[in-house]
């Protein structure tokens, strides 16, 4: 296998840096910088209590050592207080359209393939841009809200939409849920905000390009997705940073509610700056995303292609509580150079009849480490309730790895529940029988591994099906050969 | 014997080939030219399969000595693609499955490569289908495989028909044949066979091996070499395949000089 041992040694394409002007706080975290954050947002006085209870927790756990240290990941301590916990670009003024964005700004979201003002013209996506701590433009809006369609920087919506904010923000992820989730619900400080009405079907793709760009900072950003009674939306998610040498830390969390009859459909392509091949640098994925299924019949998917960061921890989850809900978790990640994953996600079935699949393809090259954890639960009353997982590895190479850490709790009789688990590795005689047919072997490579991921790959809206593709491709580039 | 003013297809000379530390082609010599069939004999562990794996380029087999002219070129420094892109083209004896890769996004991927190399333009998707139908029907192979995975679960037989589909899809200058009957029933042999001699033709070279003489009864080679313990020890004309039938291969282990000689 020596031709495919010396791994993913490609360029990584978003790595450059935008020089603009900031407005930071300084490093460190305590009551005034939760109170700098709220206050530079004009949030409403319940939103600073919940960030300060978030913050007292977050303080209380940080002192008895309670980050978790279960997941197969190693990196050296993080310094909370070294930590930039807001940077924003200066915008001079409130904007009223995207034109009056700072032409620097729609030149890096160009640069990054993503352009706002194009986007308008060009395709069905609605693009909410975040750039560091805030939301710099969102696309599409005023389209969306002649069907009744909230989608703005959460910013805005606690703002403008307080009741909807508050009556859904921490009801799938309360503030104390975990270490990560409890930083961020004391200090995120954007993301994007979604709501479709009942009965409405969203006519395009909601999307959020979030963009790493200062030195020093963390990003927390929350999103919150409610598709109220028979309401559908499709939503997917990018992410880029720079290349530094320093590790940044990104602790997002993300909350769906889905009511009776809803569907939401979350894609993830996770391109964050992976570090390079000694390991040095990259972010630190820390997220925590959880859909509720409240609803009778109401369905959730989560659909994931994790190819940057280096080290990924996030286990999208779905709460199957409504009677005949549907939980879906679609996953390719991948570990290259000496990156590290640990992913997987919870189904946790409560009501009667509910289902779920779980799809998680993970593929290692190089010195990559990753490890599929997952939960399946059944309830005392999930009476029928089902569920279909198989975890798939590929190798590439001899010195990276593939675990898998399966849980199960079945605490109902009536319940079926099949684990599938396979381990391969992309071999010299697969490789070999391309080639033999002419097909050069940094396409054969690309070309199995995508077929590997296609059950995953085809959940993705078009566009992004194809972007995952030779990202997976990209992400392999000079692997073989 | 094969005329001296024929285009040489392909020149083995003195080839010594080894594979995990033991040597396992002890000196081949071999010479093939356009528009002949020749087959290859051998018990099992003569080096029939180490050959075509050394002449496709497989990165298992290393070459200690001699040398393989294929068409004028120095076969030995091609990558094993460049190797397909000049027309060489090894039908496996165990085609891999490539799970999540549809045959058709397969052979198209690796048509449009060779045509791409031989200054051709790429087919769309539509000219491939008409051209990859008309060859299907060569190889009797049904449209539903284009569908489906490479070769995931596909029968024996069915992967060695794909194989011949391949063949007949990539027009190579040579084909090598790598034991192509074995694991077929009868049926599936004449199928395979037919699709093997409907690709004959003057320009293209066949190097068919196999273990048994069954598969030359259907493909009657021009000239029959016979491999033991890494050499060639005897070659002839297609009658020397029915010797072996009878006399199996054990008399040439004994007599390997006499082989030689007739």
């Amino acid at each position: 296998m020596s031709d495919i041992e010396s791994l993913a040694q490609q360029e990584y394409k978003y790595g450059f840096v935008t020089e603009i002007e900031e407005d930071r706080a300084p490093p460190g975290l305590d009551e005034s910088t939760v109170r700098l954050i709220s206050q530079k947002k004009n949030e409403p006085q319940w939103l600073l209590d919940w960030r300060l209870k978030a913050l007292r927790r977050f303080l209380q756990m940080l002192e008895t050592e309670q980050e978790p240290t279960w997941a197969k990941v190693d990196y050296p301590k993080i310094d909370y207080q070294k930590i930039v916990y807001y940077s924003a670009p200066v915008q001079k003024k409130q904007l009223e359209s995207l034109d009056e964005v700072d032409p620097e700004l729609l030149r890096t979201y160009d640069k990054l393939g993503i352009s706002l003002l194009e986007q308008k013209r060009l395709t069905g996506v609605a693009v909410d841009a975040v750039f560091d701590s805030v939301s710099v433009a969102t696309t599409f809006k005023d389209e969306l809200q002649k069907q009744g369609i909230i989608f703005c920087s959460f910013s805005e919506a606690v703002l403008e939409h307080p009741e909807l904010v508050r009556k859904y923000l921490g009801s799938v992820v309360p503030y104390s849920d975990n270490f990560f989730a409890c930083l961020n619900s004391a200090v995120f400080s954007d993301g994007s905000f979604a709501y479709i009405p009942k009965g409405v079907r969203c006519p395009m793709e909601l999307s959020t390009y979030f963009r790493i760009n200062s030195a020093g900072t963390g990003q927390f950003e929350r999103t919150l997705l409610v598709a109220d009674e028979s309401a559908y939306v499709s939503y997917l998610e990018g992410c880029t940073a720079p290349m530094r040498d320093e590790n940044q830390l990104h602790a997002a969390v993300v909350e769906l509610v889905a009511l009776d009859d809803a569907q939401i459909k979350y894609a993830t392509v996770q391109n964050w700056y992976p570090g390079d091949e000694n390991g040095v640098g990259g972010i630190y994925n820390f997220v925590t995303k959880r859909g509720a299924c409240r609803g009778r019949r109401s369905k959730i998917s989560w659909t994931q292609v994790e190819t940057g960061s280096a080290i990924t921890w996030k286990y999208p989850s779905c709460i199957l509580q409504g009677d005949d809900s549907v939980g879906e978790f679609y996953s390719v990640a991948m570990t290259a150079r000496r990156q590290q994953a640990d992913t997987g996600t919870k189904m946790l079935h409560i009501g009667r009849n509910t289902k779920s699949t779980i799809i998680s393809k993970g593929i290692s090259a190089g010195h990559g480490q990753q490890s599929y954890r997952g939960l399946v639960r059944i309830g005392p009353k999930a009476k029928g309730a089902r569920n279909y997982s198989q975890c798939d590895s590929l190798l590439l190479g001899d010195e990276c790895g593939a675990h898998t850490f399966p849980y199960l709790e079945v605490k109902n009789a009536s319940a079926t529940v099949e684990h599938e688990a396979t381990t391969s590795k992309i071999g010299e005689d697969q490789l070999f029988y391309c080639r033999q047919r002419g097909i050069s072997e940094e396409d054969a490579v690309s070309m199995i591994v995508n077929g590997f991921c296609k059950e995953v790959l085809r959940e993705l809206p078009m566009e992004f099906a194809v972007e995952a593709q030779n990202l997976l491709g990209l992400s392999l580039e000079g692997s073989v050969g | 014997m094969s005329a001296a003013s024929k285009a040489a297809v392909l020149e083995i000379r003195d080839l010594h080939a080894s594979a995990g530390g033991n040597e396992i082609l002890k000196g081949i010599d071999l010479t093939l030219d356009a528009g002949e069939v020749h087959a290859i004999m051998g018990p099992n562990g003569s080096g029939k399969s180490t050959l075509a794996n050394v002449l496709a380029g497989h990165p298992s087999v290393e070459v200690t000595r001699g040398s393989v002219v294929y068409d004028g070129k120095d076969l030995l420094k091609l990558a094993p693609e460049e190797r397909a892109c000049a027309g060489l083209f090894l039908a496996f004896q165990y085609p891999v499955e490539i799970p999540g890769v549809t045959n058709s996004y397969f052979l198209k991927a690796s048509l449009n490569a060779v045509r791409r190399h031989r200054g051709e333009e790429e087919l769309d998707a539509m000219d491939f289908l008409t051209l990859v139908r008309d060859k299907m029907k060569l190889a009797e192979i049904d449209e539903k495989f284009l569908h489906r995975a490479i070769n995931e679960g596909f029968s024996g037989g069915e992967k060695k028909r794909n194989e011949i589909l391949q063949l007949a899809l990539l027009e190579p200058r040579l084909a090598i044949l790598d034991e192509t009957d074995s694991g077929l029933d009868i049926d599936a042999l004449r199928i395979v066979a037919d699709g093997v001699n409907r690709l004959r033709g003057p320009d293209r070279a066949m190097l068919v091996i196999t273990h048994y003489q069954r598969l030359l009864e259907y493909i009657v080679p021009d000239r029959v070499h016979v491999l033991a313990e890494g050499r060639v020890v005897t070659s002839g004309g297609k009658e020397l395949a029915l010797e072996l039938d009878k006399k199996g291969y054990g008399w040439l282990e004994v007599e390997p000089a006499q082989g030689s000689a007739g």
